[in-house]
């Protein structure tokens, strides 16, 4: 048994290791500025994590398969080093894998929330509610009409509450439900939540942030690659959290201004 | 001498009566078996909770046969309705995380042997330990009441995030009475997690008996010591939490909700809460929680192997101080649930450091564990096969770990199954065996009877290959994106990833149903396996020198007297290659 | 010559007897057109992108549906009912039925009685949760996925209850929850019908779901036909 313990283990793990060796489930393909460096920490987590993974469990399917059901009152021994080994290692292996990947891989997070976004940056706010995305674009006046929440009618589309009967500026705000942007330009994203707690995630953008009701919240990315992309909510909302989607297109300059004059119009 | 003191607590008289001997006893071993049983009653339950789930996800159209007597509205026709799906994941999670990790290994196992190990008769108060079983079995029945009122239970997942959890029915299905239930049964199961860490405390400070240093306990008995030593801090955290969101329910104050929420067309009459502050108190909790869950069965699993192996492990010491550290750090890291949820990103550096430093001591134990492996003698049964695959598990789940301790790979693997994979490897995988091994070790102390051993090991081998299939599969969802507790899977790039969602529900109801092999040979061997001797393993520790099973003051009219540790093993002793906690002769060379 | 005399009486009788029947079952109508005055704010497109099993099957693009106009001015899916000066009616024994197709409902607007059974269907291919938005009667949500048997439930007392679906926020619909049995919803020219009304005096209310109330009292003596028109305040937002 203690054999066939060391056999199976140590088909387990390469079995396990294999799909990831051989790239069959892999991230979808980076479509933003920041994500490279995000893809990199993943591939040296990945080879370091799959070495101690390989490393521990081949040793411990190896360690049953020759140290069990010895013959009885077979003598016993300790691994040279003892204990103090055991801990140098610890020490070593975990001590410089956390100061590689921990310390240098700060910069991939900094990327992300550290860097402001730049001046130019469009503004788009996002609106979370159970269970749509919606987005607004500021319109030519390039400003946000103010939100009332009292004055949310969805029905009549009304899903941001605004009251362009009162208020000037929110009369050329363009709403959609989908988030359609040039590409590589720099797309600051306001996240405002209408309700409770959900959360923005796109995989190709690499990009992944709560909406917190109560909190006034921004990612910025810059979209490389043209395309449609899915929006999903990964903070469970409420019964319909699974269909909570919206659709991210990334379009050439020419089409998105084609697009947002077709919204204008239609305001 | 007359006896002029009163009595210390943990001294009572033998019970008489069913009700006293059954029901309400003082016995911490009678205790002991109550909160296994149920945690026994929890497993199942959550169990087929997740075969339920795990079916809706691959054939979400299908009818099932009778769920539609148990809720007309959450599955009519017997089809899982979304919100049906979530409450079985909420109840799933809550179940198993605090009634059953919480319960077997340490209020369980922990119970039961703890006195034992140190040579006392008792918990410190036996008393305060009956109430905390009742008060525990009370919290069970609340919880469970959900499953029976007509808004069935909460759908807002075992880590109940406010505003969701906070605002009352306008959220959705299950928000109403059952939430109220589920934030009533927590906070029970608060107090009696509080009341049995305080009696573990002191009944380890002060009543190990003559001879039994702080530095001779077995480590399993350390590992109780410091698990209820973490669960003070963190259970008196949860409990005030608890507090918090039923006064935003019920009394309306606004803790955790912001102003200017509409929800189901209403707005809401909240201003001023946060609901980070639900998030910071739960995960301030939630996160010494799961080393709550996985300490004792490193303990145990320690214990097991030591016995199975024949030579102590090449330190204890260095053990007992990693746990220590493991205890101390889990207090450090709360905030990596929390990488993405809006807190200042500064935070999450400051939390990802100590995330990442906590695997030194867990790497430390997993090496002191393979080394000491090297050049033993194992001696293998169901219980060491177990104890042998908690390492392994914990190998897995522990890497998996690895990438979510870091802040820029969270933001691509927060909330999807890898999360999912890399908790069930280290809980719903590694601390269950450690569970199963010390079920499978302690067996026929407790009974009085052997396991079957066939049974035993066919039930290992279902289980080790089993879980492999079903948790390993999640990883590679989640690294291509596949996003968690969704009740369908309706993105675009879903349908080329539902082979492997087949592939885990198939291994997820083979798995399970081999589980049942385990119930079999538990309650048939109770009844009917073989009259056990008093050191079946030949064991070194106090449990194996009492009568199997002990009687109701584990060592009779005389206290043991302490000798060794209980790592004498690989020596020639009188009665073969061990020598006992309690006996007076010394190794020879 | 006596039993001529009683034989003619006797059929005079009858056909007075009968007149009178049939102007009793018959009754008065009441039936006009509703319109609106002013300029409405334009339809707008509704994005079911996020739903792509219902977004497929609109071939043209579709627009809300809380102010629908027509021809001529005519305002649509006005509920126009007696409120007062009719009797309570019991309720039809055939339910009516609310359709959940293309993530939309259908009809947009549902009139029905005090405890008529209401038949709620599903034939999309995605799960829908029907959330009636009801204050004086008890509020209630359902999920149906996409298979399942109809929900079936009434109400108990009259009141116009705003429908949204939890699940597609767009959707939203209008059950008004009426007394009696007169009742009529106009259609895509405004037109309205309400007949077989005794004699009497009555008040007809006009109610849209965004331009408000309205009443008129109208007087029913025989058989005849009023025509009385509502006339509402369009709102350019």
């Amino acid at each position: 048994m203690g054999k066939l313990f060391g056999v199976v283990l140590a088909i387990i793990a390469i079995v396990s290791a294999y799909p990831i060796v051989a790239h069959w489930y892999v991230q979808p393909v980076d479509i933003s500025t920041h994500g490279h460096a995000i893809d990199e920490q993943l591939a040296d987590t990945m080879a370091e994590a799959g070495l101690s993974f390989l490393g521990a469990q081949l040793l411990l399917a190896f360690f049953v398969w020759r140290f069990s059901q010895r013959k009885p009152g077979s003598r016993v021994w300790n691994i040279p080093g003892g204990a103090t080994l055991m801990v140098a290692a610890a020490f070593i292996l975990v001590g410089t894998e956390i100061l590689a990947l921990g310390v240098l891989g700060q910069k991939a997070w900094a990327n992300v929330y550290f860097t402001p976004p730049k001046p130019d940056a469009m503004q788009v706010q996002a609106q979370a509610g159970q269970f749509a995305f919606y987005f607004r674009y500021p319109g030519v006046d390039g400003k946000f009409g103010p939100l009332h929440p009292d004055k949310i009618d969805e029905g009549n589309s009304n899903f941001f509450g605004l009251d362009p009967a009162n208020d000037v500026e929110s009369r050329d705000d363009v709403v959609s439900a989908e988030l359609d942007v040039p590409v590589n330009r720099e797309i600051q994203l306001l996240m405002h939540a209408k309700d409770v707690g959900h959360s923005f995630y796109v995989r190709e953008l690499r990009i992944q942030q709560d909406f917190v009701p109560g909190l006034d919240l921004a990612v910025h990315f810059t979209p490389t690659q043209t395309g449609k992309y899915e929006i999903v909510c990964t903070q469970l909302c409420g019964l319909g959290h699974y269909n909570m989607k919206a659709y991210l297109n990334v379009l050439s300059q020419e089409d998105f201004d084609k697009w947002m004059k077709q919204k204008i119009s239609e305001q | 001498m007359e006896q002029t003191l009163p009595q210390p607590a943990h001294v009572h008289a033998p019970p008489e009566g069913f009700l006293w001997k059954y029901v309400f006893s003082l016995d911490h071993k009678v205790i002991g078996k109550q909160y296994y049983g149920l945690a026994l009653i929890a497993v199942f339950t959550g169990m087929i909770l997740s075969w339920l789930m795990r079916f809706h996800l691959v054939w979400p159209n299908a009818k099932i046969v009778g769920l539609d007597l148990i809720s007309k509205t959450g599955a009519p026709g017997g089809v899982i309705t979304p919100e049906y799906y979530l409450s079985l994941l909420t109840m799933h999670g809550t179940l198993m995380v605090f009634f059953v990790l919480t319960n077997a290994p340490f209020a369980g196992f922990g119970n039961y042997f703890l006195p034992i190990q140190i040579g006392a008769e008792d918990m410190a108060f036996p008393r305060f330990n009956m109430m905390s079983f009742w008060t525990t079995a009370a919290a069970f029945l609340v919880l469970v009441l959900a499953f029976f009122i007509p808004d069935g239970p909460p759908i807002s997942g075992w880590t109940a995030y406010a505003p969701l959890s906070a605002v009352g029915s306008d959220a959705g299905p299950g928000l109403g009475w059952g939430q109220n239930l589920w934030a009533i049964s927590i906070g029970l199961f608060c107090i009696g997690q509080l009341l049995g860490s305080l009696n573990f405390i002191a009944t380890t400070l002060d009543l190990r008996t003559k001879g039994m240093t702080l530095m001779r306990m077995p480590i399993c008995t350390w590992a109780w010591f410091i698990t209820s030593c973490i669960g003070l801090l963190a259970f008196a955290v949860l409990l005030p939490a608890c507090l918090l969101l039923i006064l935003d329910r019920m009394a309306g104050t606004s803790f955790f909700i912001p102003s200017g929420l509409v929800i189901s067309d209403r707005l809401q009459n909240h201003a001023g809460g946060s609901p980070l502050l639900w998030q910071h108190l739960f995960w301030f909790f939630g996160h010494p929680e799961v080393y709550i869950a996985i300490l004792p069965a490193m303990g145990i699993v320690s214990h097991v192997l030591v016995t199975s192996m024949r030579k102590p492990l090449l330190s204890a010491k260095v053990i007992i101080y990693s746990m220590i550290s493991i205890g101390f750090l889990s207090y450090m890291v709360w905030g990596h649930h929390m990488f993405v949820s809006g807190m200042n990103p500064f935070s999450s550096l400051l939390f990802s450091f100590p995330t990442l430093t906590i695997t030194i001591p867990a790497t430390i134990l997993t090496l002191i564990w393979l080394g000491s492996l090297y050049g033993a003698n194992i001696r293998i049964t169901a219980a060491s096969l177990f104890a042998l695959g908690f390492v392994s598990m914990f190998v897995s789940g522990g890497v998996s770990g690895f990438f979510l301790a870091q802040p820029s790979i969270d933001i691509y693997l927060h909330a999807t199954y890898f999360v999912v994979g890399h908790f069930h490897m280290v809980m719903g995988v590694a601390a269950i065996f450690g569970i199963l091994s010390g079920t499978y070790f302690w067996f026929p102390k407790m009974t009085g009877r052997m396991m079957n051993e066939t049974l035993g090991q066919l039930h290992f081998w279902f289980t080790f290959i089993g879980t492999y299939c079903i948790f390993m599969p999640f990883h590679y969802l989640g690294l291509v994106g596949n996003v968690r507790r969704y009740a369908s899977f309706i993105d675009d790039f879903m349908p080329a990833l539902m082979p492997v969602h087949k592939f885990v529900t198939i291994a997820a109801l083979i798995t399970g149903a081999a589980q049942f092999i385990f119930l079999y040979n538990l309650i048939h061997s109770r009844f009917y396996g073989k009259p056990a001797p008093d050191n079946p393993w030949d064991g070194t520790s106090l449990e194996w020198s009492i009568p199997s099973p002990p009687p109701w003051n584990n060592f009779g009219s005389k206290h043991p007297v302490v000798y060794h540790d209980a790592h004498q093993y690989g020596v020639k002793g009188e009665k073969g290659d061990f020598i006992m906690q309690d006996s007076p002769e010394t190794a020879a060379g | 010559m006596r039993a001529k005399l009683i034989s003619i009486t006797a059929a005079l009788a009858l056909i007075f007897a009968a007149a009178l029947l049939h102007a009793r079952a018959g009754g008065g109508t009441v039936s006009g057109k509703v319109t609106y005055e002013g300029t409405p704010a334009k339809p707008k497109p509704i994005d079911m992108s996020k739903e792509p099993s219902c977004a497929k099957q609109h071939t043209t693009p579709v627009v809300t549906e809380t102010v629908v106009t027509g021809p001529g001015n005519s305002l649509e899916n006005v509920v126009v009912y007696i409120s007062a000066g009719a009797a309570d009616d019991a309720p039809p024994s055939e339910p009516v039925t609310f359709d959940q197709k293309g993530c939309q409902y259908i009809p947009h607007v549902l009139a029905f009685q005090v405890n008529q059974q209401l038949k709620v269907v599903n034939d999309d291919q995605t799960s829908h949760n029907i959330h009636p938005l009801a204050k004086v009667n008890r509020e209630w949500n359902k999920s149906q996925p996409p298979g399942t048997p109809p929900i079936v439930d009434k109400y108990d007392k009259p009141e116009f209850i705003p429908v949204k679906c939890n699940v597609h926020p767009w959707m939203h619909g209008t059950f008004a929850v009426l007394k009696n049995s007169h009742h009529a919803i106009s259609g895509q020219d405004g037109g309205f019908s309400l007949p077989n009304l005794p004699a009497g005096k009555y008040t007809v209310t006009a109610w849209h779901e965004s331009y408000g109330e309205q009443t008129q009292e109208v007087t029913i003596s025989g058989s005849e036909t009023k025509t009385i028109n509502f006339v509402f305040k369009a709102k350019p937002y």
